[in-house]
């Protein structure tokens, strides 16, 4: 036990936990949009997974780490946009046909990856990047600043997201959308319209996320690279309360726990690996129990708009 | 009248149809896909029914996938009537398997007439508490159950694991250097008995009248009533003195119990162990996914997902000979899969229309007398709407 409380590996479970929840942010932040908009996207585990190996197979084929980004953004926004299509346009149960998604692109993924790679490789992905100055301080320095670009982008993307929900007409369309949609329509706002755009963007962060893990942190891709992933950044979304700095509170719980387990792993603390890998994912349950208490979710969350009249 | 009753039925008649037409669109997707991929899909579809159902040995090969996917299946109809979406099925299945293997490792040398019952019996409360424990979240604390039974498949994997490689590891695998994640094999007194001379066991036996009691259950019994009333209508069953956390938390533990049953009856008719990957599929097959599927494809009646888990088995069997064939992964049918769910819950939209304009076409149906006068025989069904 004393070995966990020295200073270098409390630094590195804080390092890594930083970076670990970096697919968290973005799944979770795409699914905060589309859920405050009234969808309740379960596919995002499919999309992760065909953004990861799209990610993946562009970089190994030309080098180019950004053409590799914007195989994942596309392929994860075709994917949300097929789920809007779905679940706004034909109405259809949206838990339900999150599965379909999460079956279709856990499918997909393994058929490309057999067909077109075929045995696990790796790429050279996004590597840490220090920050001039910033990353020369002691202690905190190395730790947040030292990271690689993607993982910057995510945290970027927590203040810009709450900005856009919160201080923009855009976010004010999709809060009304998701809360009221009679009103929002009423007041000549296109239901359908703003939840196309909002589940697309989920998609298409979703598609990052699967990025992230294939090019940035493990640089491989296999057979289920997500293992379920994508289905606790949904779980986070509750945790957070469907706002970006909750979120970001849970994912970092998330991965500071899993984190830790890793480290204690890695140091042979006798408790068996399979307690220590089932931590966080009790701790998320544990953590929705409390969570859910405090926030209501959005009202009109899987709830299809069909205008009256 | 006679016009009117033989649309409704016909518009029924459509409504069970929708699924295959789902179905059909799926597999046009899946035809482009394959001929993407360099494989022609007719003689890639042809392996593929072939190897599902066409000999003896393929069809009982299918029943016996089909199986698990009917017991989960059946459980999934329990739970999304009761308005609960259960994903747990896998976490559900590994708990049933342990809890039956537990009990079948604990008493190697008794009667199999009263430990193979008793093996299922733990079972079928392994996977009710692994489902349970999410019923009782929601029910009392409004956790969302997608999210914690995805989260219970998550530890019921590494409890899995924890067991095979320590605790319950094959004491064989424990002497060689190789320590293959798996119990010990159950005694062989306990292995289920073969219907006929294939890998065909008792448990689909088993499996077919679950389906026919559970659908005795959910629309014969009060329970059932409750379950689909709390499914329909939450507030309007509170409101008419039904106890809707208790009914909510009792349908995910049922749902979870059936596929507790699925992974006893696996470990007794086919694997007569249990052994890990480390992931849940490994074993499984992913049947807590699958079954899912066969459910919906059934439009959530138990007697419907019998066909539809004969039907997916069959996809799943058969994909292992396509891939032969024509060198497509089998992963392509569980995009299949995925491609038919979608497909089946988008016509979710014209099913209800139809429901609608069906409602709409009885209410003059009150007055048969008054109906001649009132709607020309050559009213054609569709203008109904319109002219109510």
């Amino acid at each position: 036990m004393t070995q966990l409380l020295s200073a270098q590996v409390l630094l590195g479970i804080l390092a890594s936990g930083i970076r670990l929840a970096t697919p968290y942010l973005y799944a979770g932040i795409g699914e905060t949009f589309g859920q405050r908009s009234g969808v309740l996207n379960l596919g995002v585990e499919g999309q992760m997974l065909l953004g990861a190996f799209a990610a993946f197979y562009a970089v190994k084929r030309t080098g180019n780490l950004w053409l590799g980004l914007l195989a994942a953004m596309v392929v994860g926004g075709l994917m949300g946009l097929a789920m809007a299509f779905v679940s706004v346009t034909l109405r259809a149960k949206q838990g339900i046909s999150g599965i379909g998604f999460f079956l279709f692109g856990l499918g997909m993924s393994d058929l490309l990856f057999q067909r077109m790679l075929g045995t696990v490789e790796t790429v050279s992905g996004f590597r840490p990047v220090a920050i001039p100055l910033l990353s020369q301080i002691p202690v905190v320095g190395p730790i947040f600043f030292n990271q690689n670009l993607l993982v910057y982008f995510a945290y970027l993307l927590v203040p810009s997201a709450a900005f856009v929900m919160n201080k923009t007409t855009l976010g004010l369309k999709i809060r009304a959308v998701g809360e009221t949609p009679e009103a929002a329509d009423s007041l000549g706002v296109s239901v359908s319209q703003v939840r196309y755009i909002t589940v697309t963007l989920g998609g298409i962060l979703s598609g990052v996320a699967g990025a992230s893990l294939s090019i940035a942190l493990l640089n491989v891709f296999q057979q289920n690279l997500t293992s379920g992933l994508g289905f606790i950044a949904v779980a986070l979304v509750y945790f957070g309360g469907w706002r970006a700095w909750g979120l970001l509170a849970g994912a970092l719980l998330f991965s500071m726990v899993n984190a830790l387990q890793l480290w204690v792993q890695v140091l042979g603390i006798p408790i068996p690996s399979e307690f220590a890998v089932m931590m966080p994912y009790v701790l998320t349950i544990v953590a929705l129990v409390v969570a859910v208490q405090r926030v209501r979710p959005p009202t009109a969350l899987t709830k299809p708009f069909v205008r009256e009249g | 009248m006679n016009k009117l009753k033989e649309w409704r039925f016909s518009s029924q008649l459509i409504d069970a149809m929708l699924p295959l037409f789902a179905t059909l669109a799926a597999l046009v997707v899946g035809a482009f896909m394959l001929l993407a991929l360099g494989a022609n899909p007719l003689v890639a579809y042809n392996a593929l029914l072939d190897g599902a159902f066409g000999s003896v040995n393929s069809l009982a090969d299918t029943l016996v996938r089909a199986t698990p996917l009917l017991f989960v299946g059946v459980g999934i109809c329990i739970a999304f009537r009761g308005g609960v979406i259960n994903i747990g099925g896998e976490g559900q299945f590994v708990a049933g398997a342990l809890c039956g293997t537990l009990v079948g490792l604990a008493f190697p040398n008794g009667p199999a007439l009263i430990i193979v019952p008793l093996a299922f019996l733990a079972g079928v409360l392994g996977g009710a508490v692994w489902g349970g424990i999410p019923g009782l979240l929601k029910a009392h604390f409004n956790v969302n159950e997608i999210l914690s039974t995805v989260m219970m498949n998550q530890i019921a994997t590494q409890g899995m694991n924890f067991l095979l490689i320590g605790p319950l590891i094959d004491p064989v695998q424990l002497e060689r250097a190789s320590r293959i994640p798996q119990t010990a094999r159950i005694s062989a007194a306990f292995s289920l008995p073969r219907l006929v001379p294939t890998r065909l066991h008792l448990g689909t036996l088993i499996a077919v009248l679950m389906a026919v009691l559970v659908y005795i259950l959910l629309w014969r019994t009060t329970l059932g009533y409750r379950i689909r009333a709390v499914g329909l209508n939450p507030e309007a069953s509170r409101y008419a003195g039904i106890n809707v956390a208790r009914h909510i938390a009792l349908s995910l533990a049922l749902s979870g119990a059936l596929a507790g049953l699925a992974g006893a009856v696996q470990v007794f008719g086919v694997n007569f162990r249990m052994f890990t990957d480390g992931s849940a599929t490994g074993f499984t097959g992913s049947a807590g996914f699958h079954g899912i599927v066969a459910a919906l494809f059934g439009q959530l009646h138990p007697l419907g997902t019998i066909p539809a888990a004969f039907l997916f088995g069959g996809l799943l069997v058969g994909a292992n000979r396509m891939q032969r064939a024509v060198q497509v992964p089998s992963a392509f049918i569980i995009t299949l899969n995925g491609l038919v769910v979608v497909f089946v819950v988008s016509t979710e939209l014209w099913r209800q229309q139809r429901a609608r304009r069906r409602a709409a076409a009885t209410i003059p149906a009150e007055d048969d007398e008054a109906l001649p006068a009132a709607m020309p025989a050559e009213t054609k069904p569709q203008d109904l709407e319109a002219a109510i």
